[in-house]
């Protein structure tokens, strides 16, 4: 028997995967010591424990171990590595280049980044979600520190071209920042061929446990260096005070090493059933892919199903867990500005829903999503004087409104 | 959002979803809303002119469950009302049988408008003067 509600909202979070939380157990409970403890035992357990987490991590991403540094998640490693570059490199420079359909961890830090007195460049992406190279380029100054672009998109699964950019930060001197939040684990990074100097992500978007990340920070050519934002003891190399959260470290380390495994099977099992979902789906009319279908994470699919409202959609797939680029949900009736700024229209981003696929979904699952959305968006349809007007050849944009 | 058991009902259920006759002289359509809004409603009556009673009412709906509903609920009210008696009703009245929230107040105001959007079309079809809109709520 099919579980209903089906989670599809993995870019949101994934389940923890069974091995990770067995190679976390012994830290919830007998292994409990302070990892900054060198006094004792139970502190060099902690400790062993973390240096082994930070070796398989290392091996993920292809760096030096010591290069890792532990935080809460993604959010605070974005945070960390924006600000603390930005303070740092004070003397060099105050202008930082990021991208209009970053995650708001990075948008909203830039934004205070500016109110600080720095200057941030928001780069627009064409309809794929792709940045032009030749912008990017041109918007580069002897003044800017950082280039801070998403490896790949939340949203939509956009895939930036991540190499081009790093190399053309370097070459005017910058250095070159990337969220790995949704690419970490699903698709190879490898820090060194990519030319990445810092990079923030987390363990729970890679089936590990929620309230712990990290951010890369390179130590050679160059040794990059970022201004501490909380005080205190002086963990991690004096970038990020606080004790470490040790099972949720063994849980990144565990999660890490599982990827590196099974990353490359996944992906091509995932991306087939994603296919298979986006190709059904495709098959109702006026149904429309957003972001690059070229340059995709595989496990993501964002679709537009015109003529239905977003909300009313939601309601209708009750029994998917998924995200719909509509707020309405909350009193705003301000769509994703992500697929805005893609280009689409208010009423195409409202009707938009994400699936993200995981390890664990199958193809029962993926079937029953099929008929579920396919029954609904054909209901709401049959339901619309919006459809209704399409199918008998009104143009909807001539009409005069009654504007409420 | 937790949507009350009523909403749920006519969202899955919606009674009288359809198209009426717009061209027919006994038939009244009312389009309200805006699609970059998020709710079009278009509602329609068919008025028997002997007793000014209206014999039926059909709906289709843009918008959210609590949209859907309000107009559903909007068209199983106006059958077999007099059209005197379906001006009298007011959003209010539906915000209380759906148990709407506050920020879906809006769907029964629009509900609303579109049941007097629609007489009033019937109205000027038939030669009769236009209503005065009740524009209070906006």
């Amino acid at each position: 028997m099919l579980k209903l509600p089906i989670y599809l909202d993995n870019n949101a979070t994934t389940p923890l995967d069974p091995r990770v939380l067995e190679a976390m157990m012994p830290y919830l409970t007998e292994v409990f010591g302070n990892a900054a403890s060198r006094n004792h035992p139970f502190g060099w357990a902690a400790e062993e424990a973390v240096d082994y987490a930070r070796d398989q991590i290392a091996g993920l991403i292809n760096c030096d171990p010591k290069e890792i540094i532990f935080t809460s998640g993604a959010t605070e490693s974005d945070n960390l590595a924006i600000k603390g570059i930005y303070e740092m490199y004070a003397q060099k420079g105050n202008h930082i280049i990021t991208a209009t359909t970053e995650h708001k961890a990075v948008l909203d830090t830039c934004k205070h980044i500016e109110k600080i007195g720095g200057k941030v460049t928001y780069l627009p992406v064409n309809s794929e979600g792709l940045i032009d190279l030749a912008e990017l380029e041109a918007a580069m100054t002897p003044q800017t520190i950082l280039v801070s672009i998403m490896f790949g998109n939340n949203e939509t699964g956009t895939i930036q071209p991540i190499r081009e950019i790093a190399a053309i930060a370097h070459k005017h001197g910058a250095l070159f920042m990337t969220d790995g939040t949704q690419a970490v684990g699903k698709i190879p990074v490898d820090v060194q061929a990519d030319g990445i100097d810092l990079m923030a992500f987390t363990a729970h978007k890679m089936y590990g446990p929620k309230g712990v990340g990290a951010m890369y920070v390179r130590r050679k050519n160059p040794r990059v260096k970022v201004t501490a934002q909380m005080d205190g003891g002086g963990h991690e190399r004096g970038m990020r005070s606080g004790t470490l959260n040790v099972p949720g470290i063994v849980g990144l380390g565990k999660a890490c090493e599982l990827a590196k495994q099974e990353m490359a099977a996944d992906a091509a099992r995932l991306s087939a059933m994603r296919d298979r979902l986006e190709k059904e789906l495709l098959t109702l009319e006026e149904s429309y892919v957003n972001g690059s279908v070229e340059r995709r994470l595989p496990h993501v699919a964002n679709i537009s199903f015109k003529y239905v409202e977003g909300e009313g959609l939601m309601m209708g797939v009750k029994d998917l867990a998924v995200s719909s680029g509509s707020a309405c949900t909350s009193a705003s009736l301000e769509p994703s500005y992500v697929l805005k700024a893609l280009g689409l229209s208010d009423d195409l981003a409202h009707s938009s829903l994400r699936f993200g696929l995981s390890r664990f979904t199958t193809d029962e699952q993926i079937d029953y999503a099929i008929n579920h959305v396919k029954e609904a968006v054909t209901k709401l349809r049959e339901m619309s004087p919006l459809w209704e007007m399409f199918q008998d050849g009104i143009d909807l944009d001539k009409i005069e409104w009654a504007e409420h | 959002m937790a949507y009350s058991d009523k909403v749920i009902d006519h969202y899955s259920n919606p009674r009288n979803v359809g198209t009426l006759d717009k061209n027919k002289k006994s038939v009244g359509t009312g389009l309200v809303g805006a699609p970059e809004c998020g709710d079009v409603m278009r509602l329609q009556i068919e008025v028997d002119e002997a007793t000014n009673t209206i014999t039926d009412a059909k709906f289709k709906t843009f918008g959210c469950g609590s949209a859907i509903a309000s107009s559903s609920l909007a068209t199983e009210w106006l059958k077999g009302k007099t059209v005197d008696e379906a001006l009298a009703i007011d959003n209010m009245e539906i915000v209380e049988e759906l148990a709407l929230p506050p920020v879906k107040i809006h769907c029964s105001v629009l509900a609303e408008d579109a049941i007097k959007s629609a007489i009033n079309d019937y109205r000027v079809k038939n030669g009769m003067p236009e209503l005065e809109m009740a524009k209070s709520h906006h």
